[in-house]
């Protein structure tokens, strides 16, 4: 077995008294969609913020490898540095910049992936152009794919729900991660909408791209997964494949609650 | 259009303020000669000038709510006329073209005391443009850009003073030092959150103006330095008229300068990071943009401008002292910024404009200057918070490359 | 060096200037609850604020001298004057809260603050129209007791009646959010808003309760300065305002007994720099403060680190 490109040891965080996660371990390895779900409150968002940078983890291993280059220690990276060693996040509430237009949201992914600065900016000169022109190009790349191209002069609040979930991804794609971390990409999406995402999921997924993602519609993780890992309160309660998770009765317990067993 | 029952509750709002107002407006005491002035007309005025007040803000927001819900029915971007008009060369060249002769041929046309006037005005519609980067652009409200203009006028006045050095010398050593300066500044600040960099930026502001009064071995306190040189010209030896229209031609081209530079900026990768840590810090950061070196960037590129302007406020009134540099002046340049519209540089050049020169030809409102300088503030968040002129995003024009079917 | 300072004035130069200190720090430390408190609430920096206090100081010179010309006795004018500063300081509060800033409730987080500078400026120059640029001086409202008369040198009897007022007004404010209704609501409101409205609080009140309660403290600050300092004129809410602000940060912005605790350590600290190094800084000191608590320690003494949610 290849070595996992992302490998999370003992991974812990408390705010004040509380623990949020508690002795965490979770591997991705390349090429791979690993889902991680857990009933509300079980500390999945907190690990995302734990392993892209946003908060500092109190305990444990965050270790990136990406593809060909020694692993990386991420703990105490900011997310900007994570985001440059290749691993690209979307948010729970869509945090999109509401007032730039739809590629430049884009464009915006590609900044860690670009050079030009002040003087290139007052100058213009023709390294710069190049790269402006590469940025275009590839974004709009990208909303073809995300099936965004028609409004990509249009403001991204203009958006709907679902084209916005969609532009996240896209955004975070134009950051070039060999890891794509999604947190809740189908939340508050219609059926068909839901439909077209796991098919654009699929089709990252054999381009190469290797996913974890955080979902409560369990139709999306179970058709998608090949993995999957189960938290509750902090802690790790199951991993398996989706077949596997389905049957196991310490899951079920988890999302039904106590009173399932009387 | 107003029925009886808004014209009521107008009427009683007229009646809060006539209470409200009351003794600040209708009384003046003279407490050494004890004698009372009851100003009653005040009274009248006040309640009918908020009664006025009152039934058209009520339209106000009566229409801009229609409109809101029209737009959100219809998803239609609105553009006014002015944008239409800026977008189309067709009509932005002669228009420009038209401005550049008017700007060119003013000094020929108007007295020296208008020259004076306008190259102040222009000034400040550089100040405005440097702090447009700043709040506008990237969202970071700074409450002692002067502090910056400060570092530049106090440059050139004691360089000149101690080592003679000229104006084209200090001119750009201003500008440094003034990046210097928000380099230094920023460095600890900026991971402050909004209001608090705010807050802090004011109190710089306000230090370094006192240190300016109060250290006068280094500055000369309060009375400031005075006969600070003109700008030269190749040697010429210039009367002061002559020097007045150099300055304001100089002026003209650091407004177009300044103008290009932004403008430059504003739509490049640099800028685009700007607006986006503006809108949402946290994603932008996600996204891989360093938030530090960019926030500072912005700063620094603020103070740049205001140290430029600082050298040439020097030069131009010939004395300073730290009076010049109050926490008023950093609020004219921001109500400048807030009433053109944030992120706006034809806005900006608006606003400066508006409220530099019109107070200067009204010769009436000058007393109200600042009061006009508050309200405007006010009323500007509340009723249009996107300032005369929005900011409109650039459109990107895809173009496939060679060898591609598309 | 220092030890040079510190005792150049001997024991009684020190209490003297704890004394001043305290008294000062009483002042800064009403005016700095109205920053907190409505901080707590609704997450704005008041600017005008300040300006609240000034109108105040105003308002009480106005009345008190009216008054006195009609030869009204000395223990009425003192009191008339300080509940008409506190009535119309709380009346500019509500209406400001009404014009300013409740539109922008749901505006961008700059928004409210620039609008909350142009009201600062507007009223600053509302009062420079109406009244005078000139400074006017204060009528001393409180005659010296007597019995100070042994301390007098160190202590002036306004230096006491301030500590007390403030006291007192302390001591008011602790029961009122404690135990009544509208204090409980204004602690549900400042912990979470949606909430609150939810379980059925009037949150618009709530947020005019606390702007009218902020003003009418600031109003009696403004009047025991006033007499403290024996001058006004339109600009002393700017410095006024500012230095409470560095009061209420350095105690924690949003907590009540850090705001208190935050205007003793301020007025303390400015009175013996003063005293001992130079009163030619003496606000350089308090913005230098504010400067480095932001820098080092935002969430102040008594104050909670926000854990930021994404």
């Amino acid at each position: 077995m290849s070595t996992p490109i992302l490998q999370v040891k003992n991974l812990g965080m408390r705010f004040g008294g509380i623990k949020a996660l508690d002795d965490l371990d979770l591997d991705v390895n390349s090429g791979e969609i690993v889902a991680l779900i857990g009933p509300n409150g079980a500390g999945k968002t907190t690990f995302f913020n734990c392993v892209t940078g946003i908060y500092n983890p109190t305990q444990g291993d965050v270790v990136l490898t990406p593809p060909g280059t020694p692993a990386i220690r991420l703990n105490g990276l900011k997310p900007n540095q994570v985001a440059e060693k290749g691993m690209a996040r979307t948010f729970q509430n869509i945090r999109l910049f509401q007032k730039m237009t739809v590629l430049e949201n884009v464009m915006i992914g590609r900044h860690c992936r670009t050079n030009s600065f002040i003087l290139g900016a007052i100058l213009r000169n023709t390294a710069t152009r190049q790269e402006e022109q590469e940025t275009i190009h590839k974004s709009y790349k990208i909303l073809q794919k995300m099936g965004l191209e028609k409004h990509a002069n249009d403001l991204a609040s203009n958006l709907s729900y679902g084209a916005q979930r969609r532009l996240e991804i896209g955004r975070a794609l134009a950051t070039e991660p060999f890891l794509l971390l999604l947190d809740e990409p189908a939340a508050g999406m219609n059926p068909q909408e839901t439909q077209e995402l796991i098919k654009l999921i699929n089709l990252l997924q054999r381009e190469g791209q290797s996913i974890l993602l955080i979902e409560h519609d369990m139709k999306l993780v179970m058709e998608l997964s090949h993995r999957i890992f189960v938290m509750d309160y902090g802690r790790r309660i199951a991993m398996g494949t989706p077949e596997e998770i389905r049957n196991n009765p310490v899951v079920i317990k988890a999302y039904l609650g106590e009173s399932a067993d009387a | 259009m107003i029925s009886l029952k808004e014209s009521k509750r107008s009427a009683l709002v007229s009646l809060w303020f006539m209470f409200l107002t009351f003794p600040i407006m209708v009384i003046k005491v003279d407490a050494i000669e004890k004698t009372i002035i009851w100003r009653w007309e005040n009274m009248f005025y006040v309640g009918f000038g908020s009664f006025i007040l009152s039934i058209f803000g009520r339209i106000f927001f009566e229409r801009q709510k229609n409109r809101r819900e029209k737009q959100l029915s219809e998803k239609i971007q609105q553009h006014n006329l002015i944008q239409i008009l800026l977008r189309e060369p067709k009509y932005l060249y002669p228009l420009a073209a038209a401005f550049f002769l008017f700007a060119l041929t003013f000094p020929h046309l108007f007295s020296t005391y208008q020259i004076n006037v306008m190259t102040t005005a222009l000034m400040y519609v550089v100040l405005g443009l440097g702090l447009n980067i700043v709040v506008g652009v990237a969202g970071l409200l700074d409450l002692g850009y002067v502090a910056f203009y400060a570092v530049g006028a106090y440059s050139y006045a004691l360089l000149n003073f101690h080592f003679g050095m000229t104006f084209w010398m200090v001119l750009p050593l201003g500008a440094l030092l003034a990046a210097l300066f928000g380099v230094l500044l920023g460095f600890p600040v900026l991971r402050l959150r909004g209001d608090y960099l705010a807050i802090v930026t004011l109190a710089f502001g306000e230090i370094i103006r006192l240190v300016m009064e109060n250290w006068n071995a280094f500055s000369q306190g309060p009375s400031g330095i005075s006969n600070i040189p003109r700008p030269g010209l190749l040697g010429f030896d210039l009367t002061l008229n002559q020097a007045i229209t150099y300055l304001y031609y100089l002026m003209i081209v650091m407004v177009l300068i300044t103008i290009f530079v932004v403008n430059r900026l504003q739509n490049s990768r640099l800028g685009r990071a700007w607006i986006a840590l503006r809108e949402d810090e946290i994603a932008c950061q996600a996204m891989g943009i360093d938030k530090t070196k960019t926030k500072l960037t912005a700063f620094a590129l603020g103070a740049t401008w205001a140290g430029l302007v600082g050298v040439i406020f020097a030069a131009k009134t010939t004395f300073i002292n730290p009076a010049s540099f109050t926490f008023l002046e950093s609020a004219i340049i921001l109500a400048i910024v807030v009433l053109g519209g944030m992120g706006s540089i034809l806005g900006v050049i608006l606003g400066a404009i508006i409220l530099i020169l019109l107070p200067e030809y009204l010769r009436a409102l000058s007393d109200y200057r600042m009061l006009a300088f508050g309200a405007i503030m006010v009323s500007m968040m509340v009723f249009r918070p996107q300032g005369l002129i929005s900011n409109v995003r650039r459109h990107y024009q895809y173009r496939p490359q060679k060898g591609e079917q598309e | 060096m220092l030890r040079v300072f510190l005792w150049s004035g001997g024991m009684e130069y020190f209490i003297e200037l704890f004394f001043s200190g305290l008294t000062r720090g009483s002042i800064y430390a009403l005016i700095a609850l109205g920053y907190t408190m409505v901080y707590g609430i609704i997450g704005l920096i008041n600017f005008a604020h300040g300006e609240i206090y000034m109108i105040g100081a105003f308002t009480s010179y106005i009345i008190a001298t009216v008054l006195s010309i009609y030869g009204f006795p000395v223990l009425a004018i003192v009191v008339l004057a300080g509940f008409a500063a506190a009535i119309w300081s709380s009346a500019y509060g509500f209406t400001i809260e009404k014009l300013a800033y409740r539109p922008l409730r749901h505006a961008p987080r700059l928004s409210p603050l620039i609008s909350a500078i142009g009201m600062s400026i507007f009223l600053q120059n509302y009062v420079l129209l109406a009244q005078t640029s000139d400074f006017l001086a204060f009528p001393e409202l409180i005659p010296d007791f007597d019995f100070m008369e042994p301390v007098a040198h160190i202590v002036g009897t306004t230096d006491l009646v301030i500590i007390l007022t403030t006291a007192a007004a302390m001591f008011g404010l602790t029961l009122l959010i404690k135990f009544t209704r509208i204090g409980k609501a204004m602690r549900a409101t400042s912990q979470d808003r949606t909430m609150a409205m939810l379980v059925g609080i009037n949150v618009d009140r709530v947020i005019s309760m606390t702007f009218i309660i902020g003003s009418a403290l600031a109003a009696i600050g403004g009047i025991l300065i006033a007499s403290h300092i024996g001058q006004i004129n339109f600009y002393i809410g700017f410095i006024a305002g500012i230095k409470a602000f560095t009061a209420a940060v350095l105690g924690g912005i949003g907590s009540i007994p850090g705001a208190v605790l935050g205007g003793f350590v301020l007025g303390l600290t400015e009175s013996f720099a003063t005293g001992y190094v130079s009163s030619d800084y003496e606000d350089v000191f308090a913005f230098g403060l504010l400067v480095l608590i932001l820098l080092f320690k935002p969430s102040g003494l008594l104050g909670r680190a926000d854990i930021q949610k994404v």
